[in-house]
């Protein structure tokens, strides 16, 4: 119902510490976006900015055509779920979820329509009558969700709402909130969503479309499989994945990559996709992409240790003083033999390059890389 | 076998002899303790209990003895006591400290709670200098004002009505109160006001919904320091107050002990009991909320 956009946004407090530094980003109608970063990559200060919570420095928000900067939160059709609920703890859940439509002087009638059928949605009419403090975590989180859901916003706002919940009720809750968008997309009114979070996962399986974001810059946005695929730099190559992608440092010498005493040959796939040959360059290999040869172009290592986890063995091995994971079968583990010393061989069709000196991957350039 | 079994017995009850000699130490310890509080306890309760007792004695045998025990039990005090030497009875002197009391309590909490609010959560011009203000007014002698007040009050035609008393606390003026409640304030997370406002909350709204809910255990302890501090306060209706209708009890009891030559100890304590009485009632009926209201201040949300 209501695309969002930022232009050039900008936090600064107290005139000297600024936070956000000129985001420029659109979220198209109806879709799920994800703001994904470590702790303080103000992720959550942008997310306030967009609710109106946190006032802007500089540039631009605009929400379904309306420029928002200056609209109280309650005028720019959002709706928004905290991170520890926020309950009004005085109120019952009717209270809470009733709140913003008994100060909107709604109809009666009306507001209690909305909320039999929010509750019936979210499954928790027999909470109705209780208290914030008689309700378990999963069910707080719900009766939050069921508060923003009675407005029927253009735009929800999720600022890491799974993150005080355990991890089993996390997985589940994360289900249902995309399901739930799922539905309402369905019935014919796709609420734009802008969700908050700091762990991969929700960001991988939840989201649309996927915002990295770093110490107030915008890494990359892109589809999760864009971004694992095609990091566009050194940090979304860092941060998603796990267990996380190696980065190999070391220098491109003709072709090959060269690391401590080790050459290792680019072939002619990689090779054409390098946009240019950085001196000092960072190989980066997923754990998953590295396979054990006997012969054969490879990275020698010394198998340091061993983490079996029933199908697979992450592998921590030792190259030239530098720590590579690897993941690989269990059966292939078995068959490797005894000695320590490994050789890995990295697919070269999902092989990265970065350029040391700006973290930039110089190997996107043309040829597209194998999902 | 059976040496053995002997043992074990043996063994058993030196067990069961060690916890029994547990339990009559910790028997005996308890009852030091409790012994040792109850004569404290008592002894710092004793002139209470005197005072309640003395008022229902006759005036010759108050000085009689330390007793409290009264020998022939009489409300002749109360009575007496109550009708006063002045043409009002001692209702009407109630009278008078609750139309003090009443828009003050009242004016404290909606006042102290909105400049409160103001000063924990708005940020305005000056702020900083304002709230150093009012920890300044907080930390200066209550004399030094005294007779600024009192000019500035008869100027306003004020003198010998209830207004001095209770108009500046209702506008605020006791920067204790503010400040207690901005420090309360301060230890609630601002979430719930956030939601509010996502909701469609004024900032009125949102205090008067939201966050005076919340302030409940703050504003009772607020309430009931007004309350039992006015109804002690003898200095400010001495100084404002002239005309005998318009005596709040504090002030009743001394006049009971002005105008009559031998002084009528009995009427005076019996007076008193009564004066004390509100106070008591109202401090156990709030004690829950009060005292979490003044503990919750370390508290998190």
């Amino acid at each position: 119902m209501a695309y969002v956009q930022l232009k050039n946004l900008e936090k600064v407090y107290n005139n000297t510490n600024k936070v956000v530094h000129g985001l420029s980003l659109d979220i198209k109608d109806g879709e799920f976006m994800v703001f994904v970063g470590p702790s303080g990559c103000a992720k959550s200060t942008t997310l306030r900015m967009i609710a109106g919570l946190e006032e802007i420095t500089a540039g631009d928000i605009i929400i379904g055509d309306q420029r928002v900067n200056d609209l109280s939160p309650s005028k720019r059709q959002i709706a928004m779920v905290f991170q520890n609920y926020a309950l009004y703890p005085h109120m019952k859940v009717r209270g809470n979820l009733s709140f913003g439509l008994r100060i909107a002087g709604r109809p009666k009638a009306e507001i209690e329509a909305a909320v039999e059928k929010v509750a019936a949605i979210l499954e928790i009419e027999p909470l109705l009558d209780r208290l914030p403090k008689q309700l378990s975590g999963g069910q707080a989180q719900r009766v939050a969700l069921g508060r923003a859901l009675i407005k029927n916003p253009g735009v929800f706002l999720f600022d890491e709402p799974l993150s005080n919940l355990d991890a089993k009720l996390r997985a589940s809750m994360r289900v249902r909130i995309t399901d739930l968008h799922r539905q309402l997309k369905a019935e014919g009114n796709s609420p734009t969503v802008v969700y908050v979070t700091h762990d991969q996962t929700e960001a991988m399986t939840m989201g649309d479309r996927i915002c990295v974001m770093q110490a107030g810059r915008i890494m990359q946005v892109a589809t999760p499989k864009e971004l694992y695929n095609a990091p566009a730099n050194l940090f979304v190559a860092g941060f998603i994945g796990t267990p996380e992608m190696n980065l190999v440092e070391g220098a491109m010498e003709g072709g090959d990559f060269v690391v401590g005493s080790q050459r290792l040959a680019m072939g002619s796939d990689l090779s054409g996709r390098l946009s240019s040959q950085p001196a000092d360059a960072v190989l980066g290999i997923r754990p998953q992409q590295f396979s054990l040869v006997a012969q054969g172009p490879a990275l020698e290592a010394k198998l340091v240790h061993a983490e079996f986890m029933g199908h697979e063995v992450y592998m921590h091995a030792d190259c030239e003083g530098r720590r590579l994971v690897s993941v690989v079968g269990a059966a292939e583990f078995e068959a490797r033999g005894q000695s320590d010393v490994i050789r890995l061989r990295p697919d070269p069709k999902t092989l990265h390059v970065f350029d040391k000196s700006d973290g930039r991957n110089v190997s996107l350039h043309g040829g597209s890389i194998a999902a | 076998m059976t040496d053995i079994s002997l043992a074990k017995t043996s063994a058993r009850t030196l067990d069961e002899a060690a916890a029994a000699r547990r339990a009559r130490m910790h028997l005996m310890s308890s009852v030091i303790r409790y012994a040792l509080l109850f004569a404290v306890g008592f002894l710092m309760l004793y002139p209470l209990i005197w005072l309640v007792g003395a008022s229902f004695k006759t005036n010759s045998e108050i000085f009689s003895g330390a007793g409290f025990l009264p020998q022939s039990p009489t409300v002749e005090g109360y009575v007496q006591g109550w009708q006063t030497s002045t043409p009002y009875t001692f209702g009407r002197f109630f009278w008078n400290s609750f139309l003090i009391i009443l828009p003050k309590v009242i004016g404290t909490a909606i006042s102290c709670t909105m400049v409160a609010y103001a000063f924990a959560r708005f940020d305005f011009p000056f702020k900083k200098i304002l709230f150093g203000s009012v920890i300044a007014v907080l930390l200066l002698p209550n004399v030094v004002t005294r007779i600024p007040q009192y000019i500035l009050f008869r100027d306003l035609g004020w003198l010998d009505s209830f207004l001095p008393l209770w108009v500046p606390s209702a506008l605020a003026g006791d920067a204790f109160f503010v400040f207690m409640l901005v420090q309360f304030l301060r230890s609630l997370p601002t979430d719930m006001e956030e939601a509010a406002r996502v909701d469609g909350a004024n900032s009125l709204q949102t205090l008067v919904f939201i966050v005076v809910p919340m302030l409940g255990p703050a504003l009772v302890s607020v309430c009931l320091f007004q309350f039992m501090w006015t109804m002690n306060d003898f200095l400010g209706p001495l100084i404002y107050i002239s005309s005998v209708d318009k005596y709040p009890v504090s002030l009743a009891l001394k006049l009971s002990i002005d105008t009559t030559e031998a002084f009528e100890w009995n009427r005076i304590l019996a007076m008193s009991v009564l004066t004390i009485t509100p106070a008591l009632v109202v401090f156990f009926v709030a004690q829950r909320y009060f005292i979490e209201g003044i503990s919750a201040g370390g508290r998190k949300g």
